[in-house]
């Protein structure tokens, strides 16, 4: 006797037979119809049709009959609103039970009846079990409320359920406390309104580190992952919420470990960086870590991918593991490239030959995927521990000696790149290489293997031969050969001109002539015409030196990775992204993401999160070594490729090098160059300084003349004479290569000539303070003028000014000390990662309350069009993030963002052939509007 | 939190679907179709899919996909644990979770998934609380149930749901008190062709069968705790004691359950109990196989269940073995060899020959086949863990006690 008697009526007129039993005077037989009617339902057939008779079985003491008639409810209700309506006295009568699992199951199931008329009648039984004295019953209501929310949350705010929600964060009942948490944390989650957000102050955590020992465990996961939120005031309140949340590392549950991890990690940011407890604390998470892959596969895979964010944040903590993560056999796939990735990660000078060992040992697998993976991890060894590069390339030898086809193309692509990084140095294996070439077929080992003959022709006999086999059947090669056997041939011309002039002649046609891809003709026109004009330049530039490939090629972003930091055990650390790239409707609350501040001379990649004040040009030098992503993207590849050995002539380099404040490496400079090169569209992201830094190297050879730097306004007096013992300060402000100067005129129109100048600043608003001291020609004699800048940083103390663009500086000289007072112009706190993500801006747009929106009318003088106009403001850091044409009006939607992290939302509409346009601003800042509209008009003023 | 969940077998069929929120249609599944479409086996399925507007995430057992559905962002072990959770109650109470009990039993599984979930939020996944809740079927009830007209579920509230000890239900009686504990441990490794130890590490549990009257306290003390230093623990232990006196203080819950479960690292050396001696080669058409066993360092102790698996390359056709003794048995579908040896006698250790042969044309292999082991030793926990005593406050009887120890090979791999 099993349910499946319940599946086997499929005779005509089954409807008609239920309703017939459902309707029998009979307990028994209404019973039975009724659990046929929820079989029915199980599998997708449409038994909607009962509704009414169903309905009416429900007032009934049986238990059972009664759970199966509120499934069935809770399935069709949406369907037949009004009929729900009969079942709602049911309800209300059940919510005052005796019996609290009856009043339970009733509150539950009134959650679950999705239709808006009924949903009024709830509140009163809601608002009454909220308060019930029986704990079960409060913890169902506490569910309850987040299912009110996702159905109408307009009426849940209305009718104060949130404040009781609240409420029942301080129940004496563990349980309720967790399903309160639960509650709260999804309604923050779906709710951007402010008054759904789930404040924490000290107390709160106090009541959720208490409930946290004694609640289920999945409750324990709700509560750590609130408590993750909380952003501890100082230290020792870190540290202790530390301590008590250790002992949740040693649950079974996986998920409760991983969740009490991320506090973990999260808490480490606020105690100190070296302090003895985060030492023992990073001794105690290990553990756990690797207990977690002694667990299911799928547990070990959320695992995996979040060590990965572990050890790139703190290697120490595993560094001892590396056997754990060797991989078995019988692993699934999934499970054995992300235990591979960790390996290299793991992977030191002590361990290597160890880790080796074991990836020679992967590379005879039976999965083609993970034997590729494996002998790129070999390359990515080589290049990561230098002293153990020569054992890997010998290993990578013995494995191209399998003659293995997949094997072989894979170890050439790598040693590719082990190339690249120590030339001049393992060159004698190339006639090994060269033995296989015959079986290459894919494009990225063609590619890489012609890269190598190209490179190094001078010491291959027969290149001119190898690469003239590769080009009879050129035009069936793929893109990434074709350019890259492009190059080769005219590097290998610029190293024996003399035989391969017919070569190249022959590639340079082909490329030109004969392709439409714009790419290859393009380059194939610039060497052409490099090679004709001047030789000895075409020299410099394909044979440039090449930057090195840097060892940690695949490593996250140092202010993503501190984001997923936050975000552990959730999908964002699966996915590797941040939850704003790709969930959906998230309110864009950056509850989640702020890791503390650290001060500059933390260690490298540990500079703030998004919001951080520090600004962008503080960044650690790191990221000037140019960074060429090894191998992991063709197109990458080809570029880096592209871009290193063709336009990269040393002298250009050099003009780079005097700017420190540079922050993007000499990658995204020419990067900037090659777009405009190619004929692209210029660059839209953040380049306006290194373009204007370019601006006598690449741009002035094509002709693109590019002038910019954001606007300036000219010089006020500051500082009369006459109140400065004939001191006369005048100045104004502006942003040079992404550094922001004041530049001052002084003038001594005194008798005696003036010396010992220094300069300090009021806190301010913006935390503008002088970057360096004031360098002033001394001694300024009678008479004469001296033009002063000085660099500002935007990292000193802040205190809201009045005006808020007010500016109190202190002069000082051989005479005395002066006060003056200028006003800040606040295009000069606009800062160049101003670029919004287009999805972040729409959410964002839609966040910030209407209440925030403010209009103006904007004069356009020189009725610029569209385009002209982002341009311009691009130029100052006002970057357009759409544009789009409403009845023959253009909107640009623009963002901006100050040095403290406030972001500027704007909408410029431009009436064609109007002289004025208007601007709209939202920003949760409503003081810096009228200071943004200023500046508006007077950039474009000034265009 | 948890939406939905689809239940999908092995012929990619949806035979069941229950959702806790608004429903989603099915054909969300066509991305897990997709993704399953790409893997080699059915294993190889990545768990987390992300798709336009849900995530999902699956597990594999039992031969079907059990794939939750999410909207928002949710910590997916939470999800995991969860679905491993949910098969766990299935096959406690219908013996199996695969898909014919699951199928038998449908609307138990649905009162059980609504019971077990309540708007995507976890409420009762206690099997004792599960089981005031719904009875589990068993023959006589279901001949009682048809007679009396009774039901399998319960009409009075799980009374463990509410207290201190949600994990133990209250007035528990029995004329004979007992308590069992077993301590299993499974030995993880891999070994290399050289017979070196690549990596060794000890996974732990303690099991226990408790079957006390009342609400008895018990303490566990070890003569040498200092093994365990890397444990997961039920939520009945006291941590603040183990973490001061290293002893394990709990209110057991009734019947079967695991007390903790430990891991004991690569860094302590562990003694391999046994080894394989393998010499497997190929050449043009055919090759040789020839593996013998032996003990190790089983402290004196008998090892029993020997289980050498063996998965060959694909171009294997057919393998012709002699074993000194036991049986084999070579599957030429999946081309898994099984050679079931039984116990090992030190004197006169098994050994298994032969020759192999390959489909013709193609070439010798390049890649060799991993062997694993499986093994069981009894009365010995290959971590040296032993139990010290066992004391029992809050109840007057005296409880009958016993511990057992076992090992046995957990993934045991050996390279060849």
């Amino acid at each position: 006797m099993t349910d499946s008697k319940y599946f086997t009526t499929t005779k005509k007129g089954e409807i008609f037979e239920l309703k017939n039993e459902l309707n029998s005077d009979k307990k028994e037989k209404k019973k039975e119809a009724v659990k046929k009617v929820i079989a029915s339902m199980t599998v997708g057939k449409d038994v909607s049709a009962l509704f009414p008779d169903v309905v009416n079985c429900m007032q009934t003491d049986n238990l059972e009959l009664k759970k199966l008639v509120y499934l069935y409810l809770m399935n069709y209700a949406k369907s037949q609103p009004d009929m729900a309506i009969m079942a709602v006295n049911t309800f209300v009568k059940d919510c005052e039970d005796t019996n609290p699992l009856i009043r339970a199951l009733a509150v539950r199931t009134m959650g679950c009846i999705r239709v808006d008329k009924i949903t009024e009648y709830l509140c009163e039984p809601l608002r009454k079990c909220l308060k019930d004295e029986d704990p079960y019953v409060r913890k169902t209501a506490a569910v309850c409320v987040a299912k009110l929310h996702d159905i109408n949350a307009q009426l849940v705010e209305d009718q104060g359920f949130l404040d009781q929600l609240r409420e029942l964060l301080s129940d004496s009942n563990p349980m309720v406390v967790a399903n309160a948490v639960a509650a709260l944390s999804e309604i923050s989650d779906t709710s951007p309104s402010p008054a759904a957000q789930m404040e924490m102050n000290q107390q709160t955590i106090n009541k959720l580190l208490a409930a946290l020992n004694e609640c289920t465990e999945w409750g324990q996961i709700f509560i750590l992952d609130a408590l993750s939120n909380y952003v501890p005031k100082d230290d020792r309140e870190a540290q202790s919420i530390c301590e008590r949340v250790t002992p949740r590392l040693a649950h079974s549950n996986a998920g409760v470990v991983l969740s009490a991890v991320k506090v973990l990690m999260k808490g480490m940011e606020y105690v100190g960086m070296e302090s003895e407890f985060v030492t023992t604390l990073q001794k105690k998470l290990a553990p756990p870590l690797v207990t977690l892959l002694s667990s299911e596969p799928e547990v070990q895979y959320v695992a995996l991918r979040n060590i990965n964010l572990i050890v790139q944040k703190r290697p120490d903590i595993l560094k001892h593991e590396m056997k754990v993560f060797f991989v078995k056999y019988n692993d699934p796939i999934y499970v054995k490239l992300e235990k591979l990735d960790i390996m290299i990660r793991l992977a030191t000078q002590e361990n290597i030959a160890q880790v080796l060992a074991e990836l020679k040992e992967y590379a005879t697998e039976v999965d083609v995927d993970f034997v590729r993976k494996s002998v790129r991890a070999i390359g990515r060894c080589a290049i990561k521990v230098e002293q153990a590069a020569e054992r890997c390339v010998s290993t990578l030898l013995d494995l191209i000696q399998t003659k293995v086809n997949y094997v072989v193309q894979e170890a050439i692509v790598v040693i590719k790149d082990i190339f690249r990084k120590y030339p001049n140095k393992y060159e004698s294996i190339i006639s090994t290489l060269c033995e296989n070439l015959e079986s290459l077929d894919e494009p990225d080992a063609r590619a890489s293997m012609i890269w190598i003959v190209g490179e190094y022709a001078e010491r291959i006999d027969n290149a001119d031969e190898l690469l003239e086999s590769f080009l009879e059947g050129f035009h069936d090669e793929s893109t990434q050969v074709q350019l890259q056997l492009l190059t080769a041939i005219v590097k290998l011309f610029l190293k024996k001109p003399t035989e391969t002039q017919e070569l190249v002649q022959q590639v340079l046609s082909l490329a030109t002539q004969d392709s439409d891809n714009p790419d290859l003709r393009d380059r194939g026109y610039i060497y052409w015409r490099l090679l004709s004009t001047d030789p000895a330049a075409a020299k410099e530039v394909v044979l440039a030196e090449k930057p090195l490939i840097s060892s940690e090629t695949d490593r996250l972003e140092p202010t993503l990775l501190d984001e997923l930091i936050c975000y552990i055990a959730s999908l964002a650390s699966v996915y590797h992204k941040p939850p704003s790239a790709f969930v959906e409707g998230q309110a864009l609350v950056v509850r989640k993401t702020q890791l503390p501040v650290r001060s500059a001379s933390g260690e490298p990649g540990a500079t703030g999160a998004t919001e951080s004040p520090v600004p962008q040009q503080v960044q650690p030098a790191q990221q000037q070594q140019s960074v060429i992503p090894s191998h992991d993207t063709a197109m990458g590849d080809l570029l880096g490729d592209l871009l290193s050995m063709d336009l990269n002539p040393p002298q250009q380099q050099m003009s780079m090098t005097p700017a420190p404040q540079q922050d993007m490496g000499g990658m995204d400079l020419l990067g900037g160059g090659l777009d405009s090169l190619l004929g692209g569209p210029s660059p839209v992201a953040g380049m306006p300084a290194s373009q204007a830094s370019m601006g006598g190297g690449l741009g002035d050879i094509l002709g693109l003349g590019i002038s910019s730097t954001t606007y300036v306004p000219p010089k006020q007096v500051w500082l009369p004479a006459s109140k400065a013992k004939g001191l006369e300060v005048s100045g104004t402000f502006s942003i040079r290569q992404n550094v922001r100067y004041m530049d001052l005129t002084l003038k001594n129109n005194a008798m005696a000539p003036m010396g010992d100048f220094a300069i300090q600043f009021n806190k301010n608003s913006f935390g503008l303070s002088p970057a360096s001291a004031l360098q002033v020609p001394s001694p300024l004699s009678p008479g004469q003028t001296a033009d002063v800048t000085l660099p500002l940083g935007t990292n000193g103390p802040v205190q809201k000014m009045d005006p808020l663009m007010n500016l109190q500086v202190a002069m000082k000289n051989n005479i005395d000390v002066f006060y003056f007072s200028c006003l800040i112009p606040i295009h000069l706190l606009f800062t160049e990662d101003g670029q919004m993500d287009r999805k972040v801006f729409l959410a964002t747009w839609k966040d910030i309350p209407d209440s925030n929106e403010v209009q103006k009318e904007v004069a356009n003088p020189n009725q610029l069009d569209p385009k002209g106009l982002s341009d311009k403001l691009q130029q100052s850091f006002i970057f357009t993030i759409a544009q789009r044409n409403v009845d023959g009006r253009d909107m640009l939607y623009q963002s901006l963002k100050l040095t403290n992290g406030i972001w500027v939302l704007a909408e410029l509409k431009i009436q064609p052939r109007s002289p004025t346009m208007t601007l709209s601003l939202k920003t949760r800042a409503l003081d810096v509007i009228p200071h943004v509209q200023q500046a508006y008009e007077l950039i474009i003023a000034n265009m | 939190m948890i939406h939905s969940l689809f239940m999908i077998n092995s012929a990619g069929d949806i035979f069941m679907e229950k959702h806790w929120k608004s429903v989603i249609s099915r054909s969300v599944c066509d991305y897990f179709f997709e993704e399953q479409q790409k893997a080699n086996s059915p294993e190889d399925v990545n768990p987390v899919i992300s798709t336009p507007h849900h995530y999902l995430i699956h597990i594999y057992r039992e031969n079907i996909y059990f794939v939750a559905v999410c909207t928002t962002e949710v910590p997916p072990l939470f999800v995991i644990e969860f679905l491993h959770r949910v098969v766990d109650t299935f096959t406690d109470y219908f013996g199996d979770g695969g898909e014919t009990a699951i199928k038998d039993n449908y609307v138990i599984v649905y009162e059980l998934l609504e019971e077990m979930l309540d708007n995507g939020f976890p409420l009762a996944t206690e099997s004792n609380i599960l089981k005031e809740l719904i009875k589990p079927p068993n023959i006589l009830r279901t001949v009682v149930n048809t007679v009396t007209g009774s039901s399998n579920l319960a009409d009075t509230l799980p009374t463990g749901q509410l207290s201190n000890v949600p994990w133990r239900r209250a007035g528990v009686k029995y004329t004979n008190n007992e308590a069992y504990f077993d301590v299993i441990e499974e030995i993880d490794a891999i070994i290399d062709k050289q017979g070196s130890t690549v990596f060794a590490d000890i996974q732990g549990v303690i099991d226990c069968c408790v079957k006390l009257s009342g609400m008895p306290d018990l303490t566990l003390s070890f003569m040498n705790p200092r093994i365990l230093d890397d444990v997961s623990f039920h939520p009945c232990v006291r941590f603040k004691r183990w973490e001061s006196e290293r002893v394990l203080s709990f209110v057991p819950p009734d019947g079967n359950f695991r007390l903790i479960s430990y891991h004991v690292g690569s860094q302590n050396m562990v003694a391999i109990p046994v080894y394989v001696k393998p010499n497997i080669s190929f050449r043009e058409g055919g090759g040789r196989f020839d593996v013998t066993v032996g003990p190790k360092q089983t402290m004196g102790k008998l090892v029993e269940s020997v289980v050498i698996t063996c998965a060959m390359p694909k171009v294997v056709l057919n393998m012709n073995l002699t074993p000194t003794q036991g049986t084999y048995t070579f599957d030429p579908v999946a081309k898994v060899l099984t050679w079931d040896v039984g116990k090992i006698n030190p004197q006169k250790l098994p050994n298994l020959r032969g020759n192999i042969s390959l489909q013709s044309g193609s070439p010798p292999p390049e890649s060799n086949p991993a062997i694993s082991v499986q093994f069981k030793i009894q009365q010995m926990a290959v971590s040296g863990l032993k139990v010290n005593r066992l004391d029992m406050y809050g109840e007057k009887y005296k409880p009958f006690k016993g511990v057992k120890y076992l090992t046995k090979a957990g993934n045991f791999q050996v390279r060849t």
